[in-house]
Parts: C-alpha cells; sequence; structure tokens
C-alpha cells in the first residue's frame, strides 16, 4: 500500500537545477569579476573617484589562478562577466517565482516567530560548535535559514542591482536605483563587499557539507531524494 | 593531501577548460547575444521613453577631470594645430549625407549649444564628474541630411597607437562608432569644452564626442571627423572601433 505513495522530495526538481546553475555562475562570475577588479585596483563611496587619495581601500592584485581567463584581460573578463551575469539573474528570478509557488520560501526558509528566541538560537549554536548537525522537525534550523535568507533574499539581489547601477546604459533607464545605493562608486564597492561576503558563505557551506557527510549531501541535491540512512533496515 | 592535489587539480582543469571555451568561435556568439540582450533589457527597462544618463549640479565636478588612454596626439600636425590655438582645425561630414561638411571651430561654437555635468565611466572602473558644453550631434546630422540607408556614424580622431612587435611597428588610429539610436540621443554632443574652458588637451582639444549611456572609449577625443556609413564592417578591423578591434572590447559599452 505504501509503495504508492511517492515520497516528498527533499529538494524540488527546479531548486536542484537553480542550485548548480546557480553555482557555476557564482564561481564565473566571482573569478572574472576578481580579473576585472585587478583593472582599477581601488575603492570610493559616492558618485565619482580616480585617484588614491579619494580611495577608501587599496584592492591586492589577485593572481592568475584566481581569475577567469587565468591572465590580465579586461575584456575577456567582461564577456564572461556580461553572459553570466544574464544566466545568474534570470536563473534567481525564476528560482524565486518557484520557491514562492511552491511553498520553500515560505515552509522552509522564512523562520517561525518561535525560531527567534534567543534560547532556541543559542542552542544551535552549541550543536553547530559540537559538530552535531543532526535536527529533527523542519528541514533547516534557525541558523540555515539565517544564512539562507541572508543570501537569496539580501546578498544575490544586492549583486544583481548594484552590477545594474554600474551599467551606464542600465543606470539611464532607471537612473533612481544609483542614489539608492549613494552614488555609482558607492555601488561598485558595494558589489565588492557583497562578492566576499558571500564568498565567505561559499566556504562555510562547503565546510558544512564536508562535515555532515559530503556524499549523501550532494546527492540529495543531484537526485532530490531524502538522505536515509534507515533505508535497509526498513526493507 | 590528496583531496587538496584534487582540488587543485580540478581548479587548474577548470581555469584551463574557461581559457579554451573563451577562445572559441561559438563563445564570441554568445557573448555577442549577450551583449544584444543586456542593450534591449536597457532600452526596455526604459519604458519607451529615450533614457537619459543623470546630470548632477555643477558644484558635483571632479576637481581634476583625469586623462586616460591617448593623452595627447604624437605628430607634428597636432603640435602645430595646438599651437595656433587650434584655428584651423576641421571636422569632416562625409558618407551617406545629402551635404558633406568642413566644419571649423567658430562653425560649432555657433551652433545651439547644450551643457551638461555628467558622469564618465571608464571600462577600467574609475569614474569622473564634469561638465561638457558643445552642439548635440544630431543638429549637426540634421544639417547634413543623412541618407536612409544610414546605420551608423563612425567617428574619426587625430590620435592613434603604435602596435606590434619592435621590428613591425605600426600605426593604428583611434575610432570609435554608435547607432542612430545614440547618434541622435539629446545627450550625444561634440564637445569644445570641459567644465566652462576650452577642452585641456589630455581630454581630448579640441573636440571630443560624449555617448553619455555608454563607457568612457566610446567617447573618441581630438576628433576629426563624422562618418555615415550604412555597415562598419569594412572600416579598420570591423568591429566599430579601436578597442573593439585590438582587444575584443565590446562594442555596445553600455554595459
Amino acid at each position: 500500500m505504501n509503495n504508492s505513495v511517492k515520497p516528498r522530495k527533499r529538494h524540488a526538481l527546479t531548486t536542484r537545477l537553480w542550485h548548480w546553475v546557480n553555482a557555476l555562475s557564482l564561481i564565473i562570475l566571482f573569478m572574472s569579476g576578481l580579473n576585472i577588479s585587478n583593472a582599477h585596483r581601488r575603492l570610493y563611496w559616492g558618485n565619482d573617484g580616480f585617484a588614491a587619495a579619494d580611495a577608501w581601500l587599496e584592492v591586492p592584485r589577485f593572481p592568475g589562478w584566481m581569475t577567469i581567463p587565468d591572465y590580465y584581460s579586461l575584456s575577456a573578463a567582461r564577456d564572461w562577466h556580461v553572459l553570466f551575469s544574464l544566466v545568474f539573474a534570470f536563473g534567481l528570478l525564476a528560482f524565486m517565482v518557484a520557491a514562492f509557488a511552491n511553498g520553500h520560501l515560505v515552509r522552509d526558509i522564512f523562520a517561525r516567530a518561535r525560531e527567534w528566541r534567543l534560547a532556541n538560537i543559542w542552542t544551535d549554536i552549541k550543536e553547530h560548535a559540537k559538530f552535531n548537525f543532526e535536527h529533527g522537525d523542519g528541514k533547516y534550523n534557525i541558523l540555515q535559514k539565517i544564512a539562507y535568507a541572508s543570501v537569496i533574499l539580501i546578498l544575490l539581489p544586492l549583486m544583481i542591482f548594484t552590477g545594474m547601477v554600474m551599467s551606464p546604459g542600465m543606470e539611464a533607464a532607471w537612473p533612481w536605483m544609483t542614489d539608492v545605493f549613494g552614488g555609482r562608486q558607492s555601488a561598485r564597492s558595494l558589489h565588492f563587499i557583497a562578492a566576499w561576503l558571500l564568498f565567505g558563505f561559499f566556504v562555510l557551506h562547503i565546510a558544512l557539507v564536508l562535515l555532515s557527510g559530503p556524499i549523501k549531501q550532494i546527492r540529495s541535491m543531484v537526485t532530490g531524494n531524502e538522505p536515509q540512512e534507515t533505508t535497509d533496515a526498513e526493507a | 593531501m590528496q583531496r587538496r592535489n584534487f582540488l587543485v587539480a580540478a581548479s587548474a582543469a577548470f581555469l584551463a577548460g574557461c581559457s579554451k571555451i573563451g577562445d572559441t568561435q561559438w563563445f564570441e556568439k554568445l557573448v555577442d547575444g549577450a551583449e544584444n540582450w543586456h542593450r534591449g533589457l536597457h532600452r526596455a527597462l526604459g519604458g519607451g521613453r529615450i533614457t537619459m544618463a543623470p546630470e548632477y549640479d555643477r558644484s558635483a565636478a571632479s576637481p581634476v577631470f583625469r586623462g586616460n588612454g591617448n593623452q595627447t596626439v604624437d605628430s607634428d600636425e597636432y603640435r602645430a594645430a595646438e599651437a595656433e590655438g587650434f584655428a584651423n582645425w576641421r571636422l569632416s561630414v562625409s558618407g551617406l549625407v545629402d551635404n558633406p561638411a568642413e566644419l571649423s571651430m567658430d562653425d560649432i561654437r555657433a551652433l545651439p549649444q547644450r551643457t551638461q555635468v555628467t558622469r564618465h565611466d571608464c571600462v577600467e572602473g574609475w569614474s569622473a564628474i564634469g561638465e561638457w558644453t558643445g552642439p548635440q550631434l544630431s543638429t549637426i546630422l540634421e544639417a547634413a541630411g543623412v541618407q536612409p540607408e544610414a546605420n551608423f556614424i563612425v567617428f574619426r580622431c587625430a590620435d592613434f597607437f603604435m602596435r606590434g612587435s619592435a621590428d613591425n611597428r605600426r600605426r593604428v588610429d583611434y575610432y570609435e562608432s554608435c547607432d542612430m539610436d545614440d547618434a541622435m540621443h539629446p545627450q550625444t554632443i561634440v564637445a569644445h569644452q570641459l567644465n566652462g574652458e576650452a577642452l585641456p588637451t589630455r581630454n581630448g582639444a579640441p573636440l571630443r564626442m560624449r555617448l553619455e549611456r555608454q563607457l568612457g572609449y566610446k567617447h573618441p577625443k581630438y576628433l576629426t571627423g563624422i562618418e555615415v556609413v550604412a555597415s562598419l564592417d569594412d572600416i579598420n578591423g570591423g568591429k566599430g572601433g579601436y578597442w573593439e578591434d585590438v582587444a575584443g572590447y565590446q562594442w555596445y559599452a553600455g554595459i
């Protein structure tokens, strides 16, 4: 009887597709972005800036093994960036629509009021510190929800909008967006900061996947199936 | 340790793969497609109106306007023209027009003028704000009578770069181009003043194009000619501009 009931997938097909397309896009955008950064290694606040005296940060030169292509070429790096910015932005838009429609966002990513209790957050921090990643009810714990929501709802859209502000043709269409970020050079600085915050998330994400059983985690993000350790016993 | 070696090898293979893909014809096609998508989005999100680059108050102008690329023209003709205050500089209007013309600096100053304080964004990433003054390109083109086959405007310049190996140096002239949409745009002007003064040499004296919805390399300096054409294919490298030809920069620099 139970065999006729198809078990619900841990990750919906749209989530899995987006996850891998987005991962590839972010890696390419980050590495081509570092090549673009090498073209002018200073960051400013406000609308304009080009002199060392105006800069709030002198950025190091990123070596070839960190960049796409693996030698300095602003034009080639821009080609990769311009192409994958579309894949990334429309991919995120499609995922958001799907995740809202299938309830993933509201059910799994948004935290309930009780999860925001300090005691709950503290317990979660302690369990993470003990490398215990088992959690009973709900797909994600509060720390995961905070991390995923910050990335999906804040950092990724921030990358898109600050990128759009830096594009003069786009800016002419929506000039108000430049003011939202406090000027073009501010948007460029925020683009750079958000890129490194995303890199930080990437490192943490990979580390936690490695600590919590990489094979079963990757398998479930590919096939969508629940990582079941008890399958054999049930059979 | 094995895992680490695997990661290093995997990332090296990924980078080598990217370089291989980047050199292929189909990648170039894909990028051209993406460039058109961006341009289409920029126009579509403008909601049908003529999209305008932001303009600033004069007080927002950068204290110094940086010069980049060529800061002067390394020729005797240019040095002579500079010495006489560009009194005999001519701007030719040619190609698919009913009335070809040679405009003097006085002719250009006598046309209706537009003054705009705009931000100049270099492809490298920096920005500078300046006040530019000059006639709209549309005024010059309307006087010349653009023929119906016209699709692009080519901007000819006095400056050039020496390229090639030491034993095979050749002179490659700077040039740029835009479509009729940008050519007729109200902010597209032939500037002869920056911040109320005649253009400084490093910023393109005596004439420089302003194409405010695109990056800095689309604003050619030391302007000598405006040529109306149907196609860019047979002009110099065929890609529509100096940096497009020699280094593969995108022709649509609104991204």
